[in-house]
């Protein structure tokens, strides 16, 4: 089980490392960053507060631009190839597919990071050289990691019942939401009787992806508690793993053409 | 059972179990943030217009969901009577930048602005800031000249710069003709107490909003409650001057013949007769208005 | 001793979004393949060959019946350790090598990891690709497409193997060369079901076939007996195995599936044949008279408008 779920995680990953669409993202990234310190010219003392969050904000939105774009396709592919037939007639399982697709992108998006993040960081060392609280910075970057894992697992769990483009706008039209989500759970408290006990459950359904972001706080230097660290990175745990059950759910029942 | 239905319901279980999971782990999460971490980001945009060029031709609908978070935290902040709202001004500031036109934000904005903590911002200097902003957005929406005169007469006492709104105001068509007297009675009678009446009432009368008209019946309320005070003050001179003696009771007034009969204030309660001859209501929760509790 | 038992499987696709109806893409389908056996399975386009596989492959459920593969059932997974299936026309991972796509399917088939090399080693070489090296897949001609997605089917050694057209959209040359690979399999005594409307290539191959015309069954034959038999020979198929004793002096030889017999029988016995099967109260499903050539055989069974019913 473990070798097969490794090996289509792999595999997945090797897709998307070989996927030339993946490494003009990165290099747009790297541009803007590099960039940056151009930004910083046009207004004075604000270089690395520019820096920062042009950095950071371009980690995330490309990162989740490549969740979903890549997320879209893997299921999608794989059925529209016949690929999956050659796979659905070995011993694997289709909860193993579908977790291996998802650790695979998971993987992906995280190497993916973890490039971005060292371009980030030369670009800040150039310019202002690095100091003590530029550590924090990674922690805006952990939770940036996290929002993917949620945006993966929804990208995944809609393209396992709709086509490539309508998954697309589910899981951005969802990032959107979710980052709206305490604004959500705002007018569910202004509303009243069996409306506001279903505003309420569609505000917990919908991601939250506001506390995940914290690009402004980190760029003034703000820390961020432990205990929401743990607590940020338990809900995306766990929200992730709901959408994969998801996924799977849909997927075991489907009858594939 | 065959391994595709054993897959289904182990799935099921654990969608239940994670799902009750996020609604616990997301709780901790909201109680740990506090609420007002994603409100204190206005404190770091550069401002207003940068937002909008970023919100791609949405900004209409951002300015929306500003102005709700605006008002939540202004009733938030009400409710737990606090005497700090730092993130008013720039959450509206935000707001009206993302949508000029939004008149409700400026109107209403400015009242929570202007008014002395806890019942408002204590910000009358931002309020004016405000609505002048709204004028220049807006030229031909007379009604926000009253608002700016009215902080200027309500909270800032500068009559002048009242009356001149007011007149300003009814120069723009369409104004409503008493927006003439308005600025007639700043120039003549500025601290008097029926130019307060009047106002109010002409906020009472033309606002279509429940909540701006309860403010408005409150501050009338308290006009009249204040007006009764100052005459029954004025009856127990009266009284000392002919008897020698403070009245312990209304009824010794009324039996002096200077009263008609036990003194109730707007709300229907008796008015308190306090040792040292000053009157006061018996609940000054509603009379929130009323200068005289306040100053005690 | 049977590879392949199907019994009475079937598939209805619900096909309109408001109102469901159903289409049935397999009526009811009995059939078995003997262990070592050569199968073909005939059809013209759409007559349910590839539904068949699919179904039998797991991929998709189906509305009745069950199948055994090696004696287990098609459900089972252990079951899928021992069969290979190339699907109808497949595209790969073009990002792969050949040999990375092989070693990827060794995993997912659970080969161990030091049989893997040596085994992609000896399969690329069978397949005729042995010097492909690291190039991608992207750059693979059909038919050394197919000859590694023959590869891969077998790259766990299974018992049984399924094709599924594997010469559909080949040159000559290329439907030459998986014919060969074919043959090899079956000289190394695997049992091989595979799907064709390509007839030749069926004769050429299979010890026996089936034809299948509109999601239903309407012959099975061995290819000898369709080759050499002259006229004056008839297939009778019935329902009621009990009735086999009673009537074997008038056989050939015959087939039992389930309940399902098929028994060929030289005409001039077929009459009594006949009462005595309505005297056994056996279901008479057909009575057809054997051709010449395969090609004759399944013209004459695509032809039928409706079984013959007494």
């Amino acid at each position: 089980m473990i070798s097969r779920l490794t090996a289509i995680t792999l595999n997945t990953f090797r897709e998307a490392v070989r996927d030339r669409v993946l490494y003009n993202l990165i290099l747009f990234v790297l541009l803007l960053v590099a960039s940056a310190p151009l930004f910083g010219q046009i207004s004075i003392g604000m270089e690395r507060l520019i820096l920062v969050n042009v950095g950071l904000s371009s980690i995330s939105l490309f990162g989740v631009i490549i969740a979903i774009f890549i997320g879209i396709g893997l299921v999608s592919k794989e059925m529209e190839k016949k690929t999956l037939y050659t796979i659905l007639s070995r011993p694997v399982r289709r909860w193993e597919f579908i977790l291996g697709k998802y650790l695979g992108l998971v993987m992906t998006l995280v190497v993916n990071t973890a490039l971005m993040t060292a371009g980030f960081y030369i670009a800040l060392l150039i310019t202002n050289g690095l100091h003590k609280t530029d550590a924090l910075l990674l922690v805006a970057i952990y939770f940036t990691v996290l929002q993917f894992l949620i945006v993966t697992a929804l990208t995944i769990l809609f393209s396992t019942f709709s086509s490539p483009i309508f998954s697309a706008i589910f899981a951005f039209a969802l990032f959107v939401i979710g980052t709206f989500a305490e604004d959500l759970k705002n007018f569910a408290a202004i509303s009243k009787g069996a409306a506001k006990l279903l505003a309420t459950a569609a505000a917990y359904v919908m991601p939250n992806f506001a506390s995940l972001n914290v690009i402004a706080q980190a760029a003034h230097d703000q820390g961020v508690g432990s205990g929401l660290i743990l607590f940020n990175t338990l809900y995306a745990l766990l929200y992730s793993a709901s959408a994969v059950a998801a996924a799977v759910l849909i997927f075991e029942r489907r009858n594939l053409k | 059972m065959t391994s595709n239905r054993k897959a289904t319901v182990i799935c099921a279980l654990l969608l239940v179990v994670f799902f009750a999971g996020t609604v616990l782990s997301r709780s901790q999460v909201e109680k740990l943030r506090g609420k007002e971490v994603t409100l204190e980001e206005v404190l770091y945009m550069p401002s207003g217009k940068t937002v909008k060029r970023m919100s791609l031709g949405y900004s209409s609908l951002l300015a929306d969901i500003y102005w709700t978070r605006a008002v939540q935290y202004f009733g938030d902040k009400l409710n737990r009577r606090s005497m700090r709202y730092d993130l008013l001004y720039p959450l509206l500031d935000i707001t009206t930048d993302l949508d000029p036109h939004l008149i409700v934000a400026y109107e209403f904005g400015s009242l929570f602005l202007s008014q002395q903590p806890p019942e408002g911002a204590g910000q009358p200097e931002k309020a004016v800031a405000l609505v002048e902003k709204g004028i220049r957005e807006n030229p031909s929406y007379w009604r926000l000249y009253f608002t700016l005169g009215f902080i200027h007469y309500l909270d800032r006492r500068d009559y002048k710069a009242a009356g001149n709104a007011f007149l300003k105001g009814s120069e723009v068509p369409g104004a409503l003709p008493w927006m003439k007297v308005m600025a007639a009675r700043m120039a003549e009678h500025g601290d008097d107490r029926s130019t307060a009446v009047y106002l109010w009432k002409a906020v009472y009368d033309t606002s279509i909003d429940p909540q701006v008209k309860d403010t408005a019946v409150l501050h009338l309320t308290s006009l009249r409650a204040e007006a009764d005070i100052e005459q029954l003050e004025q009856h127990v001179k009266v009284y000392h001057e002919r008897t020698g003696a403070l009245p312990s009771r209304w009824l010794d007034m009324v039996r002096a013949g200077i009263l008609p009969g036990l003194p109730q204030d707007p709300n229907g309660a008796e008015y308190k007769l306090l040792p040292n001859g000053t009157v006061d209501v018996q609940d000054p929760s509603k009379y929130r208005f009323l200068e005289r509790s306040h100053k005690k | 001793m049977f590879a392949i038992e199907i019994q009475g499987l079937s598939k209805d696709y619900a096909v309109g979004f408001w109102k469901k109806q159903f289409r049935p893409a397999l009526k009811p389908l009995n059939l078995a393949v003997r262990t070592g056996e050569t199968f073909g399975f005939l059809g013209p386009n759409g007559a349910g060959k590839t539904t068949t596989l699919k179904l039998l492959m797991g991929i998709v459920s189906p509305t009745s019946g069950t199948a055994t593969i090696l004696g287990k059932s098609f459900q089972d997974p252990e079951v899928k350790r021992r069969i290979g299936f190339l699907p109808e026309q497949p595209y790969f991972y073009d990002y792969l090598s050949a040999p990375e796509l092989l070693d990827y399917y060794a995993r997912l088939s659970g080969v161990p990891r030091e049989r893997r090399n040596p085994k992609i080693d000896e399969l690329l070489k069978r397949v005729g690709l042995a010097d492909v090296g690291d190039r991608q897949l992207r750059k693979f001609s059909k038919g050394m497409l197919q000859r590694v997605g023959i590869a891969q089917a077998i790259i766990h050694d299974p018992e049984v193997i399924f094709l599924d057209e594997p010469m559909s959209g080949l040159d000559p040359l290329g439907r030459h060369e998986v014919r060969e690979l074919i043959q090899g399999l079956k000289d190394d005594g695997k049992t091989i079901f595979f799907s064709t409307h390509i007839l030749s290539d069926a004769e050429a191959l299979c010890d026996r076939v089936a034809v299948i015309h509109k999601g239903e069954l309407r012959g099975v034959g061995a290819i000898n007996d369709i080759r050499t038999s002259v006229a004056g020979r008839s297939e009778v198929i019935w329902d009621g195995a009990h009735a086999l004793p009673a009537v074997s002096g008038s056989l050939i030889e015959s087939h039992i599936t389930g309940e399902t017999v098929r028994g060929i029988a030289h005409s001039e016995n077929i009459d009594s044949l006949l009462d005595q099967l309505r005297r056994q109260r056996a279901r008479l499903i057909s009575v057809t008279p054997l051709h010449g050539t395969l090609e004759e055989y399944f013209l004459a069974k695509t032809s039928e408008q409706e079984k013959v019913i007494s």
